[in-house]
């Protein structure tokens, strides 16, 4: 999709996106399925789990066989790091090997519902911003945190709306709202989001950018929903631009019942 | 307070009245529920699930993409060495066996071929393994072949006999991300039977093994009972609360699951309990209903045919082109002892060629080797 107006660029760090869908990679059913995903949804963006790619020898037939650096940036992730040491690691590791230097970070320490930990990934962001990274946290819905990263110099913040995989949808509406509502620095709805009307409520909240992976990936056929994905982001970014009326408890007449008095 | 207390807790027979009188009814609500008790468990392993395994399947599939996606890990076992001290009366490698073929511990050059030969398979992710010799096989000698290992292998593995938790710290430092070790059975007057000597007696000790190493840092934590050994519907209860166990109290690892079924034992041992193909598949899917996230293996030990048939149903994990004897792989020939034979002699070409075929992705590297310092 290449039809958001230009004046409406998602810019990062001073870099404009033409997409404000980013696509994860992992659980794809072969290289093709992700291809797919990307080409269909127009993505710029697209994060890849270090643990998961041989930095020294990128297989032929791997997820990163699927990406176009020319025309999608490689957003690598600290995914499967436990501490803020090893996404440090890791990242370093990254750019090392030739990458650009951004990094989602993704510290989730616990692998059952694979939650983010806010202390030791504020600690890694900080190391990381200080380290010249253009640093996109994924992070709890929490507002107060997303302060403190932007305080700290995190090029976004990216709150879940529900938990990695899960596909439940916004269940962490009210403080996303309010994260958006605070935020300097772009808000992208991260894990969650499981159907494209997730992603068109998070973009009609005033989110700058939403993230699916298992979505996709689990979809039967992987291009169409991406393609779905983002109409519905951009149904949703121009609904949020062109300001959404109040929703109300009550139905409201169109012949208002007091049109009588009319002063005279 | 520790896993075996609460196993005291939970005896044979408290166990076996889980599943007292289950109707059809529990099973379909235990298949259609979104958290499921132990009592849902025991309805889907019993008699009474086994019309309904179809759903059941349905749903462990359903499952098992949501979590982990279209998507199969690879790994290769390396054993290393077969000398053994215990006497696991199921065992090939027990020193009472019977059986005559040679005994070595592979020297560290030897190691290194084996890496190097699975390394040109296509592997990033290894299974070290060894009988239980402490005495010859000390842990500063496994932690130097996780060292050697990790310089081919972006994860390596162990299973190997129980340690102390300062034992699995310093694998942890030598870079290792997890501990096999299956309970065998969790009943304890047969486990007391099945092994009459060596350390691994010790009842308690090994049932707390995977704490100790969950407490010294191990990432991945994979456990299991021999299926075959015991009554396999309690058995694979006592698995399960294992697991919910490991998964509170060392909630920074993560815990996967094998399903090793008992098949070539020795001549000395009978298995009395023997499984088939269709409670092995219900096993694996009451499973999957009851710990959605957990990582679940399938060794060569099975067949090909029937490998193939039930990875899609819940399987995250699995082995090829397997040899279970110390060398196996370039060193050493026919004469050496070997744990068991493998029924899935497919080299891993073919393997991942299956995988490919049945829609999933085959997954070499899933660790980096940056997560440790």
């Amino acid at each position: 999709m290449q039809s958001i107006q230009k004046d409406d660029a998602l810019v990062i760090a001073g870099r404009r996106f033409g997409s404000r869908l980013m696509i994860g990679t992992g659980k794809f059913p072969s290289a093709q399925a992700l291809r797919d995903a990307i080409e269909q949804s127009g993505a710029e963006i697209v994060t890849v789990a270090l643990r998961r790619v041989d930095l020294s020898a990128p297989e032929a037939q791997g997820i990163m066989s699927a990406i176009d650096p020319k025309r999608q940036l490689i957003l690598p992730n600290t995914s499967g790091a436990r501490d803020a040491d090893e996404a440090v690691r890791l990242a370093r590791l990254a750019r090392a090997a030739g990458m650009e230097p951004w990094i989602k970070l993704e510290l989730t320490p616990e692998p059952r519902y694979l939650l983010p930990d806010p202390v030791e990934t504020l600690r890694a962001a900080e190391i990381l911003v200080k380290d010249g990274f253009v640093v996109l946290p994924y992070i709890q819905a929490d507002p107060m945190l997303a302060k403190r990263l932007e305080e700290i110099g995190t090029a976004t913040v990216m709150p879940l709306g529900a938990p990695i995989g899960s596909n439940r949808g916004l269940r962490t509406r009210d403080m996303i709202r309010i994260i958006i509502e605070q935020s300097n620095v772009p808000v992208v709805v991260d894990a969650g989001l499981g159907a494209p009307s997730h992603a068109a409520e998070s973009m009609e909240l005033g989110a700058d950018a939403v993230l699916v992976n298992t979505a996709l990936a689990d979809a039967r056929d992987a291009g169409t929903m991406a393609k779905a994905f983002a109409m519905a982001v951009e149904a949703g970014r121009m609904a949020w631009r062109a300001g959404l009326g109040p929703e109300r408890g009550e139905a409201e007449a169109s012949s208002p019942l007091t049109g009588f008095l009319v002063e005279k | 307070m520790s896993f075996v207390d609460e196993l005291d807790a939970w005896p044979r027979e408290r166990v076996a009245a889980l599943y007292d009188n289950v109707t059809e009814t529990e099973v379909l609500s235990a298949i259609g529920r979104e958290e499921r008790t132990l009592r849902d468990l025991a309805a889907l392993l019993s008699p009474a699930a086994r019309p309904h395994l179809e759903r059941m399947a349905r749903e462990a599939q359903r499952l098992t993409r949501w979590h982990f996606g279209r998507t199969i890990g690879l790994y290769a076992p390396i054993y290393f060495s077969n000398l053994c001290a215990a006497d696991c009366l199921y065992c090939g490698f027990a020193v009472c066996s019977g059986v005559k073929d040679e005994r070595v511990t592979l020297t560290d050059d030897q190691i290194e071929a084996e890496c190097t030969a699975l390394k040109n398979m296509g592997y990033d992710s290894v299974l070290l393994l060894t009988g239980e010799a402490p005495k010859v096989v000390p842990p500063a000698h496994i932690a130097r072949a996780v060292a050697i290992s990790r310089r081919h292998f972006s994860s390596v593995s162990v299973e190997v006999y129980s340690m102390d938790e300062a034992d699995y710290t310093l694998l942890c430092e030598s870079g290792l991300e997890g501990v096999t070790l299956y309970q065998e059975t969790y009943d304890r007057e047969l486990y007391s039977e099945v092994h009459p000597r060596g350390l691994k007696r010790d009842y308690a000790y090994r049932v707390d093994t995977l704490e100790r190493a969950g407490k010294a840092g191990v990432r991945k934590l994979t456990l299991g009972a021999l299926l075959g050994l015991f009554d396999w519907r309690l058995d694979l209860i006592w698995t399960a609360m294992h697991a919910r166990y490991l998964q509170k109290h060392c909630w920074r690892s993560s815990v996967a699951v094998s399903f090793p079924r008992l098949r070539h034992t020795p001549p000395r041992f009978r298995v009395d309990f023997p499984m088939s193909d269709a409670e092995l598949v219900q096993a694996i899917l009451a499973m999957r209903l009851f710990l959605p996230e957990a990582g679940f293996n399938l060794s060569t030990r099975e067949c090909g045919d029937f490998r193939d048939r039930v990875m899609s149903l819940g399987i995250t994990s699995m082995s090829a082109g397997s040899s279970t004897r110390p060398g196996g792989y370039v060193t050493k020939g026919e004469e050496v002892l070997e744990q068991f034979e493998v029924e899935d002699t497919r080299s891993p070409e073919e393997v991942v060629a299956m995988i490919r075929r049945a829609g999933y992705d085959p997954v070499w590297k899933d660790f980096d080797r940056a997560f440790h310092g």
